[in-house]
């Protein structure tokens, strides 16, 4: 394997990660409205991903640093190329975060509940837009020979990406049930748990739209088809089994198995642009490819060694972090959001 | 309008307010870390009150820098597109760097630190806020390794007409790094620190919480010398870099226009024409700008009608023909003279207070104290100055030598564009700062609220006069 390709995988990779860990705290997000009933109940589901989510985010500018370092080609052409649906997803990044830490610093009811909106709407919306931006790059820009791209309405807005947008943002979704489930107890966990089971088949019913309307408008099938078939095949295998679980009230397996359903989705996303990185819907020989959208050898070696250098270190105490806060939250002891 | 000018007014409008927040929080985190040291050193509460309050306002300070920051990181792609193509090779490995070393530790530390004071032991609880302090500084090492690089491009080889990294110890061991990371560090550590004595210094007038403000004025000043001094002498040593590696910034910053005398005066006030090129009603101090730029009372520097012939001569093969390579003198001049005004200032006071106190007059010295509440904004605003100094009189370079900011924008970006995304970022920042400020002063007015087991005596001891500072 070349190093340009390994800096492919280590992006999805990270990638997975953000959506793995991302994805459940914009999914608890979603639920303060769809779930909680009151206030109390709200403050409770903030303060289950109280220590994490700014960790998490965390690995969304990972990747976005990961691919300006190892494909400056790729970060310009997207980041330009996407401005508006960029700038939004800013806006709604900076809502969530100190919509977290202004909540409660106030004590009146309104006041929090302001903020509680926009942690509400944003949890939607970042995981909606990044969905409509992954899935629209699957299904090619009109990249112009210069690597550049000025892309109209419908180019990122249509009906594969906009699907694609709600089916990201069911699965975080789900994810986020599920994690509300593990670290919640009494009414909220059995509220959440019941949702679970209805998002699970939503979720399922959502990717196989997605799925089809993959093979219509897209060439990913094509390029790949046994990986993308068998990729499809785990998928639908992992999300039938969460639905198993959850019925079960196995929330730990559960919460597992959507987990691994979001990051078998990203995988296939990642698989069907392989080898390249952004595809253009002008000509193909204007598709910018891991082979020259890359940056030189020396910087991607230099790069390789400070990721495996410092990544075990960063897991190691993430772990350690999720284990210290193991326990259930619930509205009998302080509060800290 | 033109895109050049929007790009460049949104990158610095955003840097600038993210930079109000980032010396606050590198500052104030390392003190909080310091506090409570002291309260598992001594083991007495009334450090740990310190530590959990000033905490407090570091946590609001923290996360509006956390979300000005994620703008930052986007915009390099969004607005400077061919900035990225051009020099990603070499720029974007800090950048990542930063991401996976310093952020993750910063974000996953803090989240210990502000849930864990019942689920940590005491010792493992200060190894969390020594870690997000350590993970602040390092992400200033990073992100600056990367402006480095922008000021004084190593490490690099030309490569199908873009940058390429073949040498990354050059890159971490940049002159211009070495130089510039202690300045900031310093900068940093005196917004910490006049943060600190001004908050402590408005409460001690109101006569409120003597002991516990008392405590931390006393701190805030050891902090306030010893990072106003650094930061001196580090901007000396930055200015003696500066002559040699930018000759043209240091001549706007110096207003010079034709090379100057041997020994050179520091140029204290000027009026400057940049059309005639020249300057009227100057005010000089003999021999100063030789001290400053070569530590010794001789030595001329060159003057920007000189630079400008050398550098079409270096330069004009690779940029264009007829490019001007003088910088908006102006601002870079008063920037350079407001930063150093305020850095003087910020001297002075530390030296006063510490003295005040040993003479046990700290608390009784209503005229000093009040002082130290317009203090506040002083670090603030040298940073700003210091940063508008950097990189408007870096001008016309993006990298310095190798790319104009011309050339450096996005070109499938339309203005309307940019000039919206410009106007929402405003518009959240305002709200941002109004909250902000809010949320901060009432932080304050309602104090560090009495712990369980805190003698409150050691808050309330009420007669200044009596306490002997
Ligand atoms: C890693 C790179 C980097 C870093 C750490 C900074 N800058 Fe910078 N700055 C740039 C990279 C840059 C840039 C992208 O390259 C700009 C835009 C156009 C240019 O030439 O430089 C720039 C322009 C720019 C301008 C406008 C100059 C002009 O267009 O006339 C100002 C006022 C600042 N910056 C201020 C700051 C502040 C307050 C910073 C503190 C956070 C800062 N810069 C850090
Ligand atoms: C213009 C270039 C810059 C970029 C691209 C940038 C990027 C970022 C990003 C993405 C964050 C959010 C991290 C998180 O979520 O934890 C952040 C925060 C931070 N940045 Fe910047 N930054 C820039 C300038 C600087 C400079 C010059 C410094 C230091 C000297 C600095 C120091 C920090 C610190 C300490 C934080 C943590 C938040 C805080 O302290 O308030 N940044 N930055
Ligand atoms: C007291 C005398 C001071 C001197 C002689 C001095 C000198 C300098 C010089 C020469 C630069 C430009 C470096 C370059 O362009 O490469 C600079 C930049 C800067 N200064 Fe100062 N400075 C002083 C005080 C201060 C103070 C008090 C602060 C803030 C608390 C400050 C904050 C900054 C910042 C943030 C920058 C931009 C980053 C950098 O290039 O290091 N300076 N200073």
């Amino acid at each position: 394997m070349v190093l340009s390709e390994l800096w492919f995988v280590l992006i999805a990779i990270v990638f997975i990660g953000f959506f793995f860990l991302e994805g459940f705290d914009f999914g608890v997000g979603m639920s303060t409205r769809l779930v909680a009933k009151n206030q109390t109940e709200r403050s409770v589901m903030v303060n289950t991903i109280g220590p994490f989510w700014d960790a998490n985010e965390v690995w969304l500018l990972t990747g976005g640093g990961a691919i300006f370092a190892a494909f400056p080609h790729w970060y310009a052409t997207m980041f330009s190329g996407y401005y508006l649906p960029l700038l939004v997803v800013l806006l709604c990044l900076i809502a969530r975060g100190v919509s977290f830490e202004f909540r409660r610093k106030v004590d009146n009811p309104r006041w929090t509940n302001i903020w509680d909106w926009a942690i509400f709407i944003s949890s939607i919306l970042s995981p909606f837009l990044l969905g409509v931006l992954f899935t629209s790059m699957l299904k090619g820009m009109p990249i112009q020979k210069d690597m550049n791209m000025q892309p109209g309405f419908t180019d990122f807005i249509n009906i594969y990406s906009l699907w694609g947008g709600v089916t990201v943002t069911l699965l975080c979704f789900l994810h986020g049930l599920h994690f509300l489930t593990l670290k919640t107890s009494g009414e909220i966990r059995r509220r959440a748990t019941l949702l679970a089971k209805r998002a699970a088949l939503a979720v399922l019913g959502a990717l196989a739209i997605f799925v089809v309307l993959s093979w219509m408008m897209t060439d990913i099938f094509e390029a790949h088809l046994v990986t993308e078939l068998m990729l499809v095949g785990f998928i639908v295998l992992a999300y039938g089994l969460t639905y198993y679980f959850i019925s079960k009230k196995r929330e730990g397996l559960a919460f597992t198995m959507s987990g691994l359903g979001l990051a078998l989705t990203v995988s296939a996303i990642f698989v069907g642009l392989f080898p390249r990185v952004m595809i253009s819907s002008i000509n193909k020989a204007f598709d910018l490819t891991v082979y020259n959208a890359s940056s030189g050898d020396y910087s991607l070696k230099i790069m390789t060694i400070v990721a495996v250098t410092i990544l075990p270190f960063v897991l190691g105490y993430t772990i350690w972090s999720y284990y210290i806060f193991r326990k259930r939250v619930t509205d009998k002891e302080h509060l800290t959001y | 309008m033109d895109p050049i000018f929007l790009a460049r007014f949104q990158f610095a409008a955003t840097t600038i307010f993210h930079f109000f927040f980032v010396p606050l929080s590198i500052g104030l985190v390392l003190m909080v870390a310091v506090m409570e040291t002291l309260y598992v050193v001594k083991k007495n509460e009334l450090y740990k009150k310190m530590a959990k309050f000033w905490g407090h306002l570091f946590l609001i300070n923290f996360a509006v820098g956390v979300v000005t920051g994620i703008i930052q990181e986007f915009q390099f792609g969004m607005n400077w597109s061919e900035y990225s193509r051009f020099v990603g090779d070499v720029f974007g490995a800090p950048l990542a760097i930063e991401a996976l070393l310093a952020f993750f530790m910063e974000s996953t530390f803090i989240g210990l630190w502000i849930f864990g004071w019942d689920r940590l032991s005491k010792k493992l609880h200060l190894a969390c806020i020594w870690l997000v302090s350590l993970g602040t500084i390092l992400s200033a090492v990073w992100i600056l390794t990367a402006n480095s690089f922008m000021q004084v491009p190593v490490g690099y080889v030309m490569k199908n007409g873009r940058a390429e990294m073949n040498d990354f110890l050059a890159l971490i061991t940049n002159g211009q790094l070495l130089v510039e990371f202690p300045h900031v560090l310093t900068g940093a550590i005196c917004t910490g620190a006049f943060f600190v004595a001004g908050v402590s210094a408005y409460n001690l007038l109101k006569k409120r919480n003597i002991v516990f403000y008392k405590k931390s004025i006393q701190l805030a000043l050891i902090f306030g010398l010893i990072g106003s001094i650094g930061v001196a002498l580090s901007g000396h040593t930055q200015a003696q870099y500066l002559v040699k590696t930018q000759p043209m910034k240091m001549a706007a910053a110096e207003g010079i226009w034709k090379d100057t005398a041997d020994p050179a005066p520091w140029s204290a006030f000027a009026l400057i024409d940049t059309k005639k090129q020249e300057n009227k009603l100057e005010l000089n101090i003999p021999y100063a700008l030789s001290f400053l730029s070569y530590s010794k009372f001789e030595g001329s520097l060159k003057g920007m009608e000189t630079l400008q012939k050398e550098y079409t001569a270096k330069y004009d093969s690779i940029v264009g023909e007829g490019t001007n390579y003088i910088p908006p003198v102006k601002t870079t001049y008063w920037s350079f003279r407001l930063m150093i005004g305020f850095g003087v200032a910020m001297i002075l006071l530390p030296i006063i207070g510490l003295f005040l106190w040993k003479r046990g007059r700290l608390v009784g010295s209503t005229w000093f104290l009040k002082f130290l509440l317009p203090a506040i904004t002083f670090p603030f605003l040298a940073n700003t100055f210091g940063w508008m100094m950097t990189e408007i009189g870096r001008q016309p370079w993006s990298v310095f030598g190798l790319m104009t900011t011309a050339d450096a924008v996005s070109p499938n970006v339309p203005a309307g564009m940019i000039l919206f995304s410009t106007i929402m970022y405003l518009l959240v920042f305002t709200i941002l700062l109004l909250v902000m400020v809010y949320l901060m002063i009432r932080e304050i007015k309602k104090g560090p609220d009495v712990l369980h087991g805190v003698d409150d005596k050691l808050l309330t001891d009420s007669d200044p006069f009596k306490v002997g500072a």
